[in-house]
């Protein structure tokens, strides 16, 4: 009998997800991936009662449950859905803790606490998630209200994209804040979803 | 009528202060400053414009935005527009000794932490409610909010954080405050969005403030001055 395992996760980690399926040869007989919208960033209470309606109606489907969140804020709601439905999540604040690895968190945020993080994936949806989200299109005078206490824009990469890399540039430009890049790979959520069906992570890549 | 024809002057004082409402929680910063001052020139008390119209047009901005109607950037729109029309009664409400401070209130978001939004909100609204506001910043270690409590002896001491990661020091505050004794006297009040009643509860705090709105009304009934 197959052991399949389902992957519950946040729709920012997606493209990381699939990529990382890929090449720890998961394949769909074993993993089924389900992502949560990603605006459950700026929403996170909205994050457990999801998880805990998907997983009610689903669990019984699948002999594992992987979630692709860290504690992101649901101030513990997460966590009880979870134990309610022995699953498991990433142990880490976010995912920018987790891509860069908790100790490489802490010296960024040690060494500049005024850090504001990028992943690929809000480099690539940077002007509809930032600038739009925080209303900057409309109101570009409220940029000293978000960002006067910050210093630096970090782009922690997954991957090694130049034009990603452009554009992390550019958005540091638009909210004032000086560039910074982190080669970071895919941190802990390759060893996190090798654990789907006991394979072992590669290297991080 | 579209707002653009409405000229406010022309307004009887309820109409007015109905119309500042409005203009508040369109974020007319502009409008609101104006409105402020022709209640002023029609001899209104200071306080009364606070109240009626400023505090509770954004009482109403507290309400949508907690229903998902408004979001940040809206709120923030409305918070300037409270404070154009607040520019102008500082000085008078600093001047005057018609109604007492209900105390100092002393609030800073706490190590670690650097965001300030919902603390900066919850400022306004106290100062809307009648306390002085002491406002420390962000990023504050245990030493800044004694310091703090030590010159201002504040009536409450408010503490935000924003991070899952930064919210338990607020339990090494509290700690330390009961260790010296002073928390027997001082209430704290804890806020911010990752934060809930079962944590506040956890780390000892005295209250919760869920909004700006709400925390305003909390640290009013802290200090026996319920409305």
């Amino acid at each position: 009998m197959s052991r399949k395992c389902l992957i519950l996760a946040c729709g920012a980690l997606a493209a990381e997800i699939v990529a990382l399926r890929k090449q720890l040869g998961l394949s769909d007989g074993e993993t089924e991936l389900q992502c949560l919208p990603a605006e459950f960033h700026n929403t996170p209470s909205k994050i457990a009662p999801r998880v805990d309606e998907i997983l009610t109606e689903r669990r019984q489907e699948f002999d594992q449950v992987l979630v692709g969140y860290g504690e992101c804020g649901t101030a513990g709601a997460l966590d009880a859905v979870l134990a309610k439905h022995d699953a498991m999540r990433l142990p880490h604040a976010h995912c920018y803790e987790f891509y860069a690895g908790s100790a490489q968190f802490a010296a960024i945020t040690d060494a500049e606490i005024g850090s504001f993080f990028l992943t690929d994936y809000l480099v690539r949806n940077f002007d509809r998630l930032v600038i739009g989200g925080l209303g900057l299109d409309r109101f570009p005078h409220l940029r000293d209200t978000y960002f006067s206490n910050y210093r630096d824009l970090v782009y922690l990469a997954q991957t090694d994209n130049l034009a990603l890399q452009e554009q992390a540039q550019i958005a540091a430009g638009k909210i004032g804040l000086a560039y910074v890049f982190r080669r970071v790979g895919y941190g802990d959520l390759a060893p996190f979803l090798a654990s789907a069906g006991g394979k072992e992570a590669a290297a991080h890549v | 009528m579209a707002d653009d024809e409405i000229i406010l002057r022309d307004l009887n004082d309820d109409d007015l202060v109905d119309q500042m409402k409005d203009d508040l929680y369109d974020g007319l910063a502009d409008e609101v400053h104006e409105g402020t001052q022709i209640l002023l020139e029609r001899g209104w008390d200071a306080n009364n414009i606070l109240s009626e119209a400023l505090v509770e047009g954004m009482r109403i901005v507290g309400v949508d935005f907690r229903d998902g109607i408004l979001f940040v950037p809206e709120v923030l729109q409305c918070a300037g527009a409270m404070k154009s029309g607040m520019e102008l009664l500082r000085p008078i409400l600093a001047a005057t000794d018609s109604k007492a401070s209900l105390g100092k209130y002393v609030i800073g978001t706490v190590k670690g932490d650097i965001h300030d939004i919902g603390k900066n909100l919850v400022g306004m609204m106290l100062e809307g409610a009648g306390f002085e506001v002491i406002d420390l910043g962000i990023n504050n270690p245990v030493e800044k909010y004694l310091a703090a409590i030590d010159e201002h002896r504040p009536s409450i001491l408010g503490m935000s954080a924003l991070l899952t990661t930064t919210m338990p020091y607020m339990g090494v505050v509290i700690e330390e405050l009961d260790k010296r004794g002073i928390l027997k006297e001082l209430p704290v009040m804890v806020g911010g969005a990752p934060l809930n009643q079962e944590f506040a509860d956890a780390v000892g705090a005295h209250s919760y403030g869920r909004d700006a709105a709400i925390s305003a009304e909390l640290a009013r009934a802290l200090v026996g001055r319920n409305s």
